[in-house]
């Protein structure tokens, strides 16, 4: 999939600058893309690590645990199809607070462990069950509240204020999240009928 | 509002050190071993990021999004939403650092307490790459039909870019 999207971009790029014999623009683009690249790198690697320096106290003293025990009550009532006890639970619940403490690829690895979890307890083994889709839902519209990358390359940028995005990020990401809630339960409903 | 944005997180830094400590967790090491794995996931991602960089600065570069999606400029002004800003909406559910590579771009030109540069960073913040993710969860453990999934990802994208498009307004 990113393939055809990476293909296309260049093709377009390519082709329209050759099209509109902007070719002198596309070859200094392409030879000075390196830098910007590294530009780009540099500007967030450090924000990462600190932030997955400073998450991995709230790993191993057992918060990140406890945040997800808080969330669970809720959880088991999105996800009504999985036993009480069922350790997929635990897995969303550490994928979520993952998730929102912007730490997308350290959420990766619970929410492989919580798929398989549900794999488990599903009747046809290649067919998505309803509480995998519900998951993934609550996945990828993941609330956000430290947007690690976002606020690196604001501050690298010289944003005057760059944690002012937090707030209307939080609220854009929350009504994405009850929107797909809303639209997966529906369906589910529908179906049960 | 400003205030609490400021606040947000050196108080979740301090608390979590802070309880680390008090579980006589070993704060320090432990934040070496975490830097330590972020390390790694950047030189993982370095990759990723030249080759989108690549693509995307050829693409715009080009002219082709002013040119061609120009012809939409009219309704999108209408609506106050920047021409610049289209692409990264459309690529958002596919790709994170596509996105990514474009809101760089975009502080370059803009910087990033523009208008533009506001709206780009609430949108990259709002939501994750849904295709990529349905990808890589539903392969992992081999189902083959993933069923309403996109369709109700895509939505929830749709509903959280709209509303990164409404708030931005309403807010800068």
């Amino acid at each position: 999939m990113v393939s055809y999207i990476w293909l296309f971009l260049i093709i377009i790029g390519i082709g329209y600058s050759f099209l509109t014999g902007n070719l002198d623009i596309i070859n200094d683009s392409i030879l000075t893309n390196g830098n910007d690249a590294l530009d780009l790198m540099l500007s967030i690697l450090p924000i990462i690590v600190l932030w997955t320096g400073i998450m991995k106290i709230a790993e191993t003293s057992g918060l990140l645990r406890k945040f997800a025990k808080l969330v669970e009550p809720i959880l088991s009532r999105l996800f009504p199809s999985v036993p009480k006890d069922n350790p997929a639970l635990g897995f969303i619940a550490s994928n979520i607070a993952a998730n929102m403490m912007g730490l997308g690829s350290a959420a990766t690895p619970f929410g492989l462990k919580a798929m398989s979890e549900l794999q488990k307890i599903n009747d046809k083994k290649d067919t998505a069950s309803v509480a995998m889709i519900t998951f993934l839902v609550l996945n990828t519209a993941g609330v956000t509240i430290v947007p690690t990358t976002v606020l690196a390359l604001r501050i690298a940028h010289g944003s005057v204020n760059p944690s002012e995005i937090i707030l209307p990020g939080v609220i854009a990401t929350f009504c994405s999240s009850i929107g797909g809630l809303l639209l997966d339960y529906f369906i589910r409903r529908r179906s049960n009928k | 509002m400003n205030m609490f944005s400021k606040i947000v997180i050196p108080i979740f830094i301090v608390f979590v050190i802070f309880y680390g400590f008090k579980k006589k967790v070993n704060i320090y090491d432990a934040f070496l071993e975490g830097a330590k794995e972020g390390l790694m996931i950047s030189f993982n991602i370095f990759p990723s990021i030249i080759a989108m960089v690549f693509a995307i600065n050829i693409f715009l570069d080009s002219n082709f999004v002013n040119a061609v999606l120009g012809v939409f400029n009219p309704i999108l002004s209408l609506i106050n939403i920047p021409l610049e800003i289209m692409p990264m909406a459309l690529l958002r559910p596919i790709s994170g650092t596509a996105t990514l590579a474009i809101m760089n771009d975009i502080f370059i030109k803009y910087g990033p307490d523009s208008y533009v540069g506001r709206l780009a960073s609430v949108l990259q913040g709002c939501t994750d790459t849904t295709i990529y993710v349905l990808a890589l969860y539903f392969s992992s453990i081999g189902v083959k039909k993933i069923r309403y999934s996109l369709g109700v990802g895509l939505f929830a994208d749709l509903v959280g870019i709209t509303v990164a498009f409404i708030i931005t307004m309403l807010f800068f």
